[in-house]
């Protein structure tokens, strides 16, 4: 399914700022794969999601996806593949157009955008009945300003967009974790019953080590730049929260302090 | 006041062809996103071509034809040194501006080209406003141009290409997250919006029976103060984008109509420009501080308003 081979990305180089933010990743994913990703500040979660999706390029290394080299893909030809949730819900969806128009857009992604009807009539319906499964009450307001959601809404919205088009991998950035305690918990759901319905295969970065443990199939651990544990399968299911504290601990010796905060719940 | 009257027809003329010009720059100020300056340069590379082909003996409509694709030309040039060059936005438009001073000199072949609207069959001019055939008026086809581009962009922004360049000005890392090459939809906007602007100057020319080098100086200013007054005056009546679009060029004749009435009231013309750029300034100024001010003042009067009612109880 994914392939990561050796990805290695540093920014601001030759500068004081020099981050050496990936080194050396390497990571393959099975067909309907669904593994969280934890890790303290810093520890290149992020940034290797940004790698899969080419916000910029990578140092060295390769992605492939289904056998298909993408390393060399700009951005918005690597979307063919990729559904991305972010942490902001800003992020995720365009403010100033309608529910039914950012769904339109997202239901093209991966296609030639043409000079034919942005939005059609029998669309229209797929994502009345779509939207209708969320529970929101977000149907009837198929033309309203998605600006003018919540940020829950928008995140579930963002859910919907990045799987409305089944994608080859589902890209999930500490999607909840700008959301109240509350809305969190539904997003999460929420997720879990797409991922499980469509067979996706997802890589899910949380700071909630309970919810790492409890979703997937399968938990990794980063920590500068590297993938320091890979755990799938009853193994996993058998973890406690105290085990990835201690693993971590092992991994980061001196540094725990300072992150575990970040790491705990 | 006789010559106020007598001035309003040529002023509405006038607010409708740079009506054309200001729908140019509300593609790219309010959808893309981007402060486009290139207008500045394009605008006179229209009326250039535009003239100097009518001079050559084309036909007048081969003629704007030829401006609008320049326009699209000029656009070209600062989408690519704004995306390929990775330049920011508002400093490609000046560098194309820049460079269009010279292209326009080297097309018109002197700073300055007049022409005769005895000898050359113009579609419109300011000799065409009263004592013409009504199908001849130039208020009335500078209308009909105007209706027919609205229909053409509001179709236009409801196709999948459209609706990709309004998801690029609105959150460009969304678009790119659904597929969307952010560089292309924002090269197309700015020839798009710079097509429009030639064409208002191949119109603006004829108009005015010459072209000039000096005829885009702060048209950028002109075209946001026409985006500006027409949402201020009609923005909480009309929200359907064609209608947006109309009230950008009823908000061009509004500025052009204003003009006329403080020139009529005696104003000194070498004044208008700062004039423009003050007015500009302010109602660029007034979100931010609404932002800022305004709902301070509320929260202050809502905490006295509160107070107050505690002190009657």
């Amino acid at each position: 399914m994914l392939e990561a081979r050796n990805i290695v990305k540093t920014f601001n180089v030759g500068t004081v700022n020099e981050k050496k933010a990936l080194q050396g990743v390497n990571l393959t994913l099975a067909d309907g794969d669904f593994v969280t990703v934890i890790g303290g500040n810093g520890a290149g979660k992020s940034t290797f999601l940004n790698a899969i999706s080419g916000v910029w390029p990578v140092d060295s290394g390769q992605i492939i996806i289904e056998g298909k080299d993408i390393t060399g893909f700009p951005e918005h030809k690597r979307a063919a593949f990729l559904g991305r949730v972010f942490q902001d819900p800003m992020t995720g969806t365009a403010a100033d157009m309608g529910i039914e128009e950012n769904l339109a857009l997202a239901f093209r992604r991966g296609a030639r955008r043409t000079l034919r009807s942005g939005i059609t009539s029998s669309e229209r319906a797929l994502y009345k009945d779509t939207l209708s499964r969320l529970g929101l009450g977000l149907q009837s307001r198929m033309t309203t300003k998605v600006g003018l959601l919540s940020g829950g809404q928008r995140q579930a919205l963002t859910l919907l967009m990045a799987t409305l088009k089944q994608p080859k991998l589902l890209l999930l950035d500490e999607h909840t974790a700008a959301l109240d305690p509350k809305t969190a918990k539904k997003v999460l759901e929420l997720t879990e019953e797409i991922v499980e319905d469509q067979h996706l295969t997802a890589l899910m970065v949380t700071h909630n080590m309970k919810d790492a443990i409890r979703i997937g199939n399968r938990l990794i651990m980063m920590h500068e730049g590297r993938i320091i544990y890979d755990v799938a399968g009853e193994e996993k299911k058998a973890l406690h929260v105290q085990d990835l504290l201690q693993k971590f601990e092992e991994a980061s010796g001196g540094g725990f302090a300072n992150d575990r905060m970040m790491l705990a719940e | 006041m006789l010559s106020l009257i007598n001035a309003l027809p040529g002023a509405v003329a006038q607010g409708l062809i740079w009506g054309i010009m200001a729908i140019g720059v509300y593609i790219t100020y309010r959808i893309l996103d981007i402060a486009d300056l290139t207008v500045d340069g394009s605008l006179c590379t229209g009326g250039a071509v535009c003239v100097m082909m009518m001079l050559s003996g084309q036909n007048v409509w081969v003629s704007m034809g030829a401006a609008l694709l320049a326009g699209m030309v000029t656009g070209l040039a600062t989408g690519i040194l704004h995306t390929f060059a990775g330049i920011p936005a508002i400093l490609a438009g000046i560098l194309t501006q820049l460079g269009l001073y010279s292209v326009n000199l080297e097309i018109m072949g002197k700073a300055n080209q007049a022409i005769n609207v005895d000898k050359f069959s113009l579609l419109v001019s300011l000799r065409f406003i009263k004592g013409v055939p009504f199908y001849k008026n130039t208020i009335l086809i500078v209308a009909l141009v105007i209706l027919v581009l609205i229909a053409f962009l509001y179709w236009f922004f409801g196709t999948e290409l459209g609706c990709s360049l309004r998801a690029t000005g609105c959150n460009d890392k969304m678009a790119r997250a659904q597929g969307i090459n952010t560089d292309f939809t924002r090269v197309l906007g700015l020839m798009l919006s710079n097509g429009l602007v030639a064409f208002a100057g191949a119109l603006l020319s004829q108009y005015q029976g010459f072209a000039d080098i000096n005829m885009g100086r702060g048209a950028i200013v002109i075209g946001l103060a026409a985006v500006i007054i027409g949402e201020a005056v009609f923005g909480k009546l009309f929200r359907n984008f064609a209608l947006r679009l109309f009230s950008v060029a009823l908000g061009s004749i509004i500025y052009y109509l204003v003009l006329q009435v403080v020139i009529a009231m005696g104003l000194d013309a070498n004044w208008l420009k700062l004039l423009s750029a003050l007015v500009v300034a302010v109602f660029l100024g007034i979100p931010t501080w609404n932002d800022r001010y305004a709902k301070q003042f509320k929260d202050m009067g809502r905490r006295r308003g509160s107070a107050g009612k505690g002190g009657t109880d």
